[in-house]
């Protein structure tokens, strides 16, 4: 290992500016005579919109336009795409309503947009806003899942029956019916995978600008994958060709999934400055974030798990509900699907497994992915399930995980996923080491002298990241590819640019990339730049989402980096007057094998470009790109001990020690992989011990601020105790696997697990998330009643 | 239109403001200086934290023209001839900042804990930033890099 | 956030003056409260008056057995005061609960009294420690001065200058904070003296409001445990997202209890 190659905890190079107040986030920017967008939006959940007037609030000082749907869709600009197709389980195609940016007669969640008013600054933008008068008619709403399957439930789409989106299903419904009838034991339990908000501390923005010279239009947006917003807006949306539109999405400031998603809002700024020749420029509030960002989750379960005698899984029955919000988001429906159903087998070699998903829509905003998309889901499922099991067979949490682990890879599971690697005993001991798991009765018999009920809970999981190859995605609904471009551009003194269709929103690619051309090119991390997130930059790429950007991204920048070297080769052995066969590359040196004659990837990069002594029929230059279509997905894999105090009096849940041992693959940079799972932890634990959404019937946003969004503060969370144990992915050159998502998937059973283990001597079965103290508080008394 | 007359990062401005202009509106849309940033509307995710006369304020909670005659220090003001302040350095050391948009904010919020406590616990520090949010790091690596350069900047004073 | 005219008084008499000029003007203390509705343009104020400038509104001290502590004194001045420490330690504790360090560091203690949000800490502990607010005009005991929900016994125009408390024999706060907001769900305030213990709580009702059962058994005798099974009706106390009334009421018992177990 080099200083700065794989494996170091080297500092990261974006930290600078961002430290120093000088990084570049869309707000941040102003373009030359920019307008401000004020978005007019529905305080309804459901409403016919009867007229609009804007006479006022366009006679308003500072307003250059107040615009509406009816405008929008004579201009002939389409609605919202969604990305991937999914089939019911009777072969047809899901519904999919159009989502029009600007609500053209019908609003379908409060925060819907329903017009727009462009100004010379914000707050006059926002005073016209008020001046907007939209008369709608109020119509009856279906804010919940349930409220939406009921009979004679309003119809959040005309033209979709019983607000039924699909009905999928995943499985061996005979084989698990079979397994069950077998079963010596069944455990089943109804829970709730509740609503969140992702709340990117940075809230969204976008700026629109066209250039009539060139006929150039250009969209500065807080976008995690900015080619995917150019695909949609410019040949979906708007009809824009790609060559005359460039997305560029700066630094970004977190994401976690919301900011994946094609928005009305690209689409207003954009459309907006196209008509009125002028940049227009849109910030969130942090209120409008609330009302307009897609949310995640929001599943309602019913899951049961049928075991041998022995705690020997046989077989395993989901059905689930799932929340869509009022249209679908750009990857709504692959959530509750392929990202959700494929991970019911969890890390245990359960022969029959069915599931079946019925997606609705509801008069809410719009539920996408939010960091582990579909896999916390499972995982809380088969983590409560497994949990419930071993209480019920009375054998200890431990030991009925092992019996049932998969230990022979690759595995093919029965939900579609062949598994290539993995060591799930090795983690879960790490992780049971680290907590000190066997000491814990002393721990909890100390906790009950001062009043305090001690719980110890567990999980132990995989996930899925990288979702590939592009060939089976699109078999199965994907309307995109999910390859990733690596460009290795080596400058003529040998310096390198990196440029990647990946995106970095707080993951530090600038660092990990540069790292890896250090390694295999044995180049300065100093001498090395990563450029992401302009369109005009980067070849197509897919962005950062789903733990992919090393998996698939770096493994791109890998296989470019090969090409330079068999380049770089070819030169090197012209120089050196040697068989390209007899050259080695190691460290940033072309060596002829077995003799001092060397040449460095700079002498030899100069060659290339000032190639007077130069192979005949070797194109000059240094600079390769890459496109890389994993074979699979990578699992990442680990176990997540918690451990918590319960106060009985109030009901408030103290995290005592969180400890986690987890299995990326191989780590570039542990530093960092650490802060990634700091921050999935802290997520994770927001879902089970402080989050929620909540509706009221009526549709409003009950948790329309911080005020009554709980949001992890610092004095929540504890520190973390994290090991790893590698086991190297077996079909990406990297051996890396992808670690963004695992906290915010393995640890939410495991907070869970542990407090029903404080409460378990009551009876207590289960508590559903997010386990704020009144409900902890009132189940401990109706335990006792 | 009112003037204001006030210090920022050790620089006297004067610049006329509406009452309503808040201080980080001053701060991003008049003086130019962006590393202060807005996370909320209800005052409490702390992005916009500045010191004001060397005390932590929410700059997104405070009228430009009621600190006027104040000194304002901003994130930018920090750094001194291409040098990282010892908390800066401290954020980067423990990987205290993942996308860097609440980091403004924590440095800052975090240079007022120090001011009264070299040596803060960690509990003080979890207790400390209730005002400041980050959705990115779980507070982890904050926790360290704040006691880290509180030390550091006792050590240097 | 609608323009408004600003003013920043030199004295007391400049403010009541600007106060009285404007249609519709409001003091501006620390702000803390003021400020985030108005951006939320849920109130308008045609001006505001700036009490910065005054400094005599600033202050602690004692003399005897009274604490003397100026209205735009902040939260974090009361609760790093060695002052307030020695004379009221629960005050100070109090005082450092409130809001975060930013908003501690601004928001002063006759903004948040004026405010009178019925879950905030301060009017918890003017009730129970029998404090008098200080006005331009005239004296008002807590009792009196706080008239419910976001409501005071204030005239539009009349300014508070300070609020005195007595010293007790010992006083303690204790409270369960609402996640999201950090606001009171239930905040209790207990104080004892010579004349009798009071319990005043913030967070629970529509404004604070005093346990009369708990604080005869407490007169009787101070420990916690002899507030044991004395009910709160939860039908009386605010219910919502976070915590049902018959919660609060759980709490309100919780609480009180450790008040009055700090108190030591």
């Amino acid at each position: 290992m080099s200083e700065t190659g794989i494996g170091a905890a080297l500092r990261r190079k974006e930290d600078a500016r961002f430290l120093t107040g000088t990084g570049t986030f869309t707000d941040d920017i102003s373009r030359p005579g920019q307008l401000y967008a004020h978005i007019v939006r529905s305080p309804y959940a459901h409403a016919k919109i009867t007229a609009i007037d804007t006479t006022e609030a366009a006679a308003a000082p500072g307003v250059a336009a107040v615009l509406t749907g009816k405008d929008m869709a004579a201009d002939g600009v389409n609605p919202l795409p969604c990305g991937w197709q999914i089939h019911s389980r009777d072969g047809s195609p899901m519904a999919e309503p159009g989502h029009p940016a600007l609500a053209v007669d019908t609003v379908r969640h409060v925060g819907d947009r329903v017009a727009v008013v462009v100004a010379e600054t914000r707050h006059q933008a926002r005073e016209a806003g008020a001046l907007v008068e939209v008369t709608y008619e109020a119509l009856p709403a279906a804010a919940s899942i349930t409220a939406a399957l009921a009979d004679g439930a309003p119809l959040v789409h005309e033209d979709v029956p019983g607000n039924l989106c699909f009905d999928w299903e995943i499985g061996d419904a005979a084989a698990v019916d079979e397994a069950f009838a077998e079963a010596a034991h069944v455990v089943e339990l109804d829970l709730v995978n509740q609503r969140l908000i992702p709340n990117a501390i940075e809230p969204r923005a976008a700026i629109g600008e066209y250039d009539a010279a060139s006929d150039m239009t250009t969209l500065y947006t807080t976008s995690q994958n900015p080619h995917l917003i150019r695909l949609l807006l410019g040949a979906f949306v708007m009809g824009l060709p790609e060559h005359k539109l460039r997305v560029v999405a700066p630094d970004v400031g977190g994401g976690f999934g919301s900011k994946i998603f094609h928005y009305p809002e690209e689409v207003i700024v954009t459309w907006a400055a196209r008509r009125l020749g002028r940049p227009v420029k849109w910030t969130a509030t942090r209120s409008e974030s609330f009302q307009s960002d897609a949310h995640g989750r929001d599943h309602v379960t019913h899951g049961e798990l049928a075991l041998a005698e022995d705690g020997t899984f046989l077989g395993l029955r989901v059905s689930t509900k799932a929340n869509l919000g009022a249209y679908l988001s750009t990857f709504g429906s692959a959530v509750p699907t392929y990202l959700y159903g494929t991970l019911f087998a969890g890390c245990y070699k359960t022969p029959a497994i069915y599931g079946n998903v019925k997606a609705v829509f509801t008069h809410t905003v719009p539920v996408d992915a939010y960091r582990g998309a579909g896999r916390p889901e499972a995982a809380f499922m088969l983590e409560r399930l497994v949990d419930l099991a071993a209480r019920k067979l009375s054998m200890s949490p431990v030991v009925i995980r092992r019996r049932n682990f998969i230990e022979a890879f690759p595995y093919a599971t029965p939900v579609a996923l062949e598994y290539d690697a993995g060591d799930y005993h090795a983690t879960l001991d790490m992780a049971l080491q680290l907590a000190d798991y066997d000491g814990f009765e002393a721990r909890r018999e100390e906790a009950r002298g001062r009043g305090k009920l001690r719980g110890i809970g567990l999980s132990t999981f995989v996930e899925a990241c990288g979702i590939a190859p592009s060939a089976v995605a699109g078999a199965l609904g994907a309307r995109a590819g999910l390859y990733e471009s690596g460009q290795i551009r080596v400058h003529p003194t040998g310096s390198v640019t990196v440029y990647t269709g990946t995106h970095s929103h707080g993951q530090g690619h600038e660092t990990t990339f540069a790292q890896l051309v250090s390694e295999h090119l044995g180049v300065d991390v100093d001498a090395v730049d990563v450029v992401h997130g302009d369109s005009a930059k980067s070849s197509f790429g897919m962005g950062t989402y789903g733990s992919r950007s090393l998996a698939v991204g770096g493994n791109a920048i890998y296989m470019a980096m090969q090409k330079v070297i068999e380049k770089g080769r070819k030169i090197a052995a012209h120089l050196m007057e040697a068989s390209p066969d007899d050259v080695e590359f190691e460290r940033g040196v072309f060596r002829v094998a077995g003799t001092d004659k060397e040449k460095t990837l700079g002498e030899v990069a100069l060659t290339a470009y000032v190639p007077h002594d130069y192979p005949e029929d070797l194109e000059p230059g240094l600079d390769e790109t890459a496109f890389y279509d994993p074979k699979n997905f990578t699992f990442p894999a680990g176990a997540h001990v918690v451990e918590v105090e319960v106060d009985p009096e109030t009901g408030t849940v103290e995290l005592v020690n969180v400890s986690c041992a987890d299995d990326v693959g191989t780590v570039v940079n542990p530093m960092i992989v650490d802060g990634q799972m700091h921050g999935g932890l802290a997520q994770g634990i927001g879902q089970a011990l402080l989050e929620r959404a909540v509706y009221d019937d009526s549709g409003q946003l009950v948790t329309g601020s911080y005020m009554n969004y709980t949001m992890p503060r610092a004095a929540d969370l504890p520190s973390f105790t994290l090991g790893t144990h590698v086991t190297e992915c077996t079909h990406n050159p990297l051996g890396v696997k992808g670690v963004g998502e695992v906290g915010s998937i393995g640890v939410p059973p495991a907070v869970i697990n542990a407090v029903v283990d404080a409460l378990a001597h009551l009876g207590v079965t289960h508590v559903e998330m997010p386990a704020t103290p009144e409900k902890v508080w009132r189940t401990i008394r109706d335990a006792q009643a | 239109m009112p003037t204001v007359t006030l210090t920022v990062n050790e620089r006297a401005h004067t610049t006329d403001v509406e009452s309503r202009t808040l201080l980080v509106e001053l701060l991003r849309d008049l003086l130019g200086l962006t590393g202060t940033h807005v996370g909320c509307d209800t005052s409490q995710c702390g992005a916009c934290t500045v010191l004001v006369d060397g005390r932590s304020v929410k700059s997104c909670t405070t009228l430009a023209v009621d600190v006027a005659g104040s000194a304002v220090t901003t994130i930018e003001g920090l750094a001194a001839n291409g040098k990282l302040h010892p908390m800066q350095a401290a954020f980067k050391e423990h990987h205290g900042l993942q996308c860097g948009y609440c980091t403004p904010g924590m440095v800052m919020s975090a240079l007022d804990l120090a001011g009264r406590n070299a040596d803060p616990s960690e509990a003080e520090v979890r207790e400390w930033l209730e005002g400041n949010l980050c959705r990115c790091t779980g507070y982890h690596n904050i926790v360290k890099a704040v006691q880290e350069g509180a030390r550091a900047m006792g050590g240097a004073s | 956030m609608q323009t408004f005219d600003y003013h920043r008084p030199a004295s007391l008499a400049g403010a009541l003056e600007a106060l009285r000029g404007a249609e519709d003007g409001k003091i501006l203390a620390g702000g803390q409260s003021l400020l985030p509705i108005m951006k939320l343009d849920l109130v308008g104020p045609s001006a505001l008056v700036s009490l910065k400038g005054i400094a005599e509104l600033r202050g602690i001290d004692r003399e005897g057995d009274t604490l003397r502590i100026g209205a735009m004194t902040t939260h974090a001045e009361v609760a790093e005061s060695d002052v307030v420490r020695d004379a009221i330690p629960g005050l100070a504790a109090m005082a450092h609960g409130i809001g975060d360090a930013q908003v501690r560091n601004v928001g002063t203690l006759g903004g948040a009294i004026a405010h009178a949000d019925p879950a905030a800490d301060y009017p918890a502990a003017l009730v129970a420690l029998e404090a008098t607010v200080v006005t331009d005009r005239r004296h008002i005991a807590a009792d009196d001065f706080f008239r419910g929900f976001f409501t005071t016994a204030l005239e539009d125009d009349e300014i508070i200058t300070e609020v005195t408390f007595p010293v007790p024999d010992k006083a303690a706060y204790a409270k369960f904070p609402n996640p999201a907001s950090r606001y009171a769900i239930v905040g209790v305030m207990v104080a004892a003296r010579r004349g009798g213990v009071r319990v005043a709580v913030t967070g629970a009702g529509r404004g604070v409001f005093r346990v009369e059962a708990m604080e005869h058994a407490l007169s009787d005798e101070f420990a916690a445990g002899t507030l044991d099974g004395i009910a709160m009706a939860p039908d009386d106390l605010v219910s919502d997202m976070d915590a049902s009334g018959e919660y609060r009421a759980h709490l309100l018992g919780v609480m009180a209890r450790r008040a009055v177990e700090a108190c030591g």
